[in-house]
């Protein structure tokens, strides 16, 4: 079958119209796509970026890195967790141009070089996920609260890592895997 | 010497490293350069006409490269059919495809879609596609459409006749000594995989492939292929990793083909994915239904007659309905049932299935009348369920080709402690709770594939065998067991197997629905691995270097990497050995596995029993689970952690489906009120127990290897142990799902 014509521009092109169609730059950052730098599992990355790009999409878009996962784009499901100079944030409720500059760690950044991160570990041997999709989320929640000292007991474990939805429900073993992390010293960021 | 048989082991997910380091990927994680982005714009009518489309605005968007509606919209090459995607044809989700026309039949009907170069364009853009509609009152719940109702000839993409009976259900309650009549609401429910549905499609040439979340990569080459009128291999799907389904990635719906035509249009390659919002309208759901349940029993409560009718809404297109009442004639011995559907055309896409279509509401139905007949007659309800065990099949008498049932419930009640629970409702309390448990059945069908499965096994020079088949593993854990089938009949470790999968240039499997789809690889693949294991032996005992040359093949037997006299284990070689003697790289085999059709001589099902504690706070009407216990006989188990993990979150849905899930229909527009999933309450961490499962090996004289499947029988009975336990802590019984907050309340 002969593809049908079209009245289409290449993508390639559109994109590098870009500069001259928003115009020049009014402000630092904006409204024309911006010039940003993240450090990004401790790689530096630049990127051109529109200020309306949540990070999730810059990271995930615009720089391939696509281990944290788009569930609903709406703040709602947790599955785009990631570290923000060290704090958990919501990837699809932030702005790529407000992390200008800043440390952003995603599940890609748990483990060091091939050894996993015990966590990481501990999903693996407690079968915590099935699908795995809301996995990279779970995991950078599941580190944090550890750190933050909020898994004294499973009720706590439970509340805190409430944010993030496992349609699988995988929730007891994730707890399992917690508590594992927990009891065994581990968890700390590597 | 030999190898440990890896088939039931724990094992770990052999996709768990790249799901826990964020390398597996997703189908809308592949961006070849120039990739654009799909955006649908969506009717918020749901009936009427589109009358104008204005694309200007959105057209002067910079990167915008085009506007699709149904006035420039390719034109599908065949009018699709819904045939379930079990059958192995094509596997459209409903008899319409959008765009074709100015016709709007469901609110979240695609009627224009946006491509540009960036998402963030393709999404403003598509906010400025200007949509003139003329629109007609909508027909879309139950109390719209009640008089409507028809008796459909068959359900459930045909597979399924629209009335059931045998005995004479309606004499039987006329005489019946005691009768529990009740009415139940069941409210439409969506199955919200944190994934998304999405699809990448990339033509090169006259070739597509499609990067594809789907439960059947076949079903999306041959559903797509159709429309477009290419020949199927011509289309490649591709779906390494899927988060989740639950039914709404079982049918191809219209976003792949969407995909595939927005790519042709922009001569680059293009992807679509759903919103949040969009997966409320794009991939059905499961449909609100009512349902009357009439029981017949004796003072005993011994059970004479059951009479199930159900009534809902489905589209203009096809008679859906999920298969509801078919549970209430096949789980107890009772000589007379009638079961029947009753439908209405509404302003809705077709339902579709959702994680155990039919049984996860009939049996909740049933199971709460059992409860409530085994108070009426004074029983203890676990045993009233035995006192109406059916022995062999009812309406049939066939014999069971495996149950395993008394098992489960003996099991189960020993484990969550079920002796000597006292029945008296509301008089024990916890704090501020009050506390009840209860109990219920759990069935579902064994469904079958219906066409050849295959798959392909290859042992390296090295001693490592690849295991390869077409299928794709969303959260099911197919791929693992894949790995142990094949490392049993080869006789190798796990580790020295490796698997691929997802992917149509793999041979054929069905899709991975009804349950059936690890029993249909795993058979594929066992064909596959003693294919290539006989050709081995047959290649080393014609050898005559090899200490085998001369040897019976039957009695020779592998294990360890290598190939062994049975009666004299020591005389024997590796693989290794023979294939370099060779000089070959590699042996590979291809396996079938030719399902044998329905097996006419017994009757079949998965059984299973279910326990529930619930506390719940009258102040608050918070009603809370406290602790579950699931025993369920599906057969062989081929991994025991995998499998665990299914049942495990089939029994938390239950959480769901009695307290938390509806999806509401905004009045007089017929739209969903409530499509994201902050406002579709889905169970979280806290609202999820530590759950006990159990499984009893019965064997199995039907299944394939004995495989009877665990993705959905988990769910099955959960939400009526729930509500029971409600009532049980209550003494307040509830028919209507989900049990809200509001209505606990309002019931004090
Ligand atoms: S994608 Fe960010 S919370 Fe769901
Ligand atoms: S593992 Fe599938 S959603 Fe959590």
């Amino acid at each position: 079958m002969t593809p049908r014509v079209g009245r289409a521009r290449i993508p390639g092109q559109a994109a590098r119209e870009e500069g001259t169609a928003a115009g020049p730059r009014t402000g630092d950052l904006g409204p024309g796509p911006a010039e940003i730098e993240l450090a990004v599992n401790g790689t530096a990355r630049r990127l051109r970026v529109e200020p309306r790009v949540s990070l999730l999409d810059a990271l995930r878009e615009h720089l391939g890195v696509t281990g944290p996962k788009k569930g609903c784009d709406q703040g709602a499901c947790g599955a785009c967790t990631v570290w923000v100079d060290g704090r958990r944030v919501l990837g699809c409720l932030t702005l790529a141009v407000a992390c200008e500059g800043r440390e952003v760690t995603t599940v890609e950044g748990l483990a060091d070089g091939d050894g996993l991160h015990p966590m990481q570990q501990a999903f693996l041997a407690n079968d915590a996920f099935q699908c795995g999709y809301c996995t990279p989320g779970q995991l950078m929640s599941a580190v944090a609260l550890l750190e933050e000292g909020h898994a004294s007991d499973d009720a706590e474990i439970a509340e805190w890592m409430s944010g993030n939805i496992c349609r699988c429900a995988a929730y007891p073993n994730i707890r399992a895997a917690i508590r594992q992390v927990r009891d065994g010293g581990g968890g700390d960021r590597p | 010497m030999s190898t440990a048989p890896q088939i039931g082991l724990p094992l770990d997910r052999v996709d768990g490293h790249a799901k826990v380091t964020g390398a597996a990927r997703y189908s809308a994680e592949y961006t070849p350069p120039g990739t654009a982005y799909a955006v649908l714009v969506c009717a918020p009518i749901a009936s009427g006409r589109v009358t104008a489309v204005d694309a200007g605005e959105a057209l002067s968007v910079t990167g915008v490269l085009a506007v699709l509606s149904h006035l420039d919209m390719p034109r599908i090459a065949v009018r699709p059919n819904l045939v379930p995607s079990l059958a192995g044809a094509a596997a459209h989700g409903q008899s319409f495809f959008p765009m074709q026309d100015d016709r709007v039949h469901y609110a979240g009907q695609p009627v224009a879609m946006v491509v540009a170069d960036t998402l963030e364009r393709a999404g403003h853009a598509a906010e400025l596609v200007r949509v003139d509609y003329a629109e007609e009152p909508p027909v879309v719940t139950i109390e719209d459409g009640r008089d409507r109702a028809y008796e459909p000839e068959r359900i459930f993409g045909g597979f399924v006749p629209g009335r059931t009976e045998y005995g004479d259900a309606a004499s039987a309650l006329a005489e019946a000594e005691v009768r529990i009549d009740g009415a139940f609401h069941l409210a439409p429910n969506h199955h919200n995989p944190i994934e998304p549905s999405a699809t990448t499609a990339v033509w090169e040439d006259s070739h597509l492939t499609l990067y594809d979340a789907t439960q059947g990569p076949t079903a999306t080459r041959l559903t797509v292929a159709e429309l477009l009128g290419v020949p199927p291999s011509q289309v490649r799907v591709v779906s390494e990793a899927v988060g989740g389904s639950f039914g709404c990635k079982a049918m191809i719906w219209h976003h792949p083909a969407l995909a595939a035509f927005a790519a042709q249009y922009v001569r680059a390659p293009v992807r679509l994915s759903l919103t949040r919002e969009q997966m409320f309208h794009s991939c059905g759901h499961r449909e609100e239904q009512e349902h009357t349940l009439e029981l017949g029993a004796t003072r005993d409560g011994v059970l004479t007659a059951i009479r199930h009718r159900k009534l809902s809404p489905t589209s203009h297109f096809d008679d859906w309905a999920e298969p509801s009442v078919g549970p209430s004639g096949r789980m107890y011995a009772c000589p007379n049932f009638q079961g029947v559907y009753n439908l209405f055309r509404a302003d809705t896409m077709t339902p579709t299935f959702m994680r155990a279509p039919g049984e996860a509401s009939g049996m909740f139905v049933l199971e709460t009348a059992m409860d409530e007949l085994a108070y009426r007659v004074g029983a203890d309800p676990l045993e009233l369920r035995l006192r109406n065990y059916a022995e062999t099949e009812p309406g049939t008498g066939r014999p069971w080709s495996g149950k395993g049932l008394r098992e489960c419930y003996a099991r189960g009640a020993e484990l969550f402690g079920w002796a000597g629970r006292d029945p008296e409702p509301g008089i024990r309390r916890d704090g501020n709770q009050l506390v009840g448990t209860g109990m219920a059945t759990a069935f579902y069908p064994v469904y079958g594939a219906m066409n050849p499965q295959r798959a392909r096994a290859r042992l390296h020079a090295d001693g490592r065998a690849v295991v390869e088949t077409g299928c794709s593993d969303f959260g099911t854990g197919v791929g693992t067991v894949m790995r142990q089938v094949a490392a049993d009949a080869l006789g190798l470790s796990a580790e020295s197997v490796e698997v691929r999968y997802g992917d149509t240039d793999l041979p054929n499997t069905v899709a991975a629905v009804g349950s059936a789809g690890s029993g249909a690889v795993s058979a594929a693949v066992h064909a596959a691995g003693t294919a290539l294991r006989d050709r081995l032996i047959a290649q080393a005992v014609a050898d005559e270097r090899s200490p085998l040359h001369g040897a019976d093949p039957a009695g020779v037997r592998v294990g360890g990497g290598r190939m062994f006299l049975a009666d004299r284990p020591d005389t024997g070689e590796d693989y290794t050995d023979l294939l370099r003697r060779a000089m070959a790289f590699d042996v590979e085999a291809l396996g079938e596995w030719n399902p044998p059709g329905p097996q006419g001589e017994y009757g079949t099902g998965t059984f299973g029993a279910q326990f529930a504690e619930v506390g719940v706070d009258p102040d608050l009407g918070l009603v809370r689970v406290r602790r579950m216990t699931g025993v369920f006989a599906p057969g062989r188990v081929l991994n025991r952690k995998t499998a665990r993990s299914q049942l495990m979150g089939g029994m938390l849905w239950g959480i769901g489906q009695a307290l938390l899930e509806a999806t509401h229909v905004e009045p007089g527009r017929g739209r969903w009120a409530n499509a994201s999933m902050a406002d579709y309450l889905l169970p979280v961490n806290a609202d999820a127990p530590d759950v006990q499962v159990e499984t009893v090996e019965v064997e199995d004289r039907a299944a394939p290897l004995g495989v009877k499947g665990v993705g959905e029988i988990g769910l099955v009975g959960a939400a009526a142990a729930i509500a029971n336990a409600v009532f049980h802590a209550t003494g307040r019984r509830f028919r209507d799902l989900p049990i809200t907050v509001e209505a606990v309340l309002a019931a004090e």
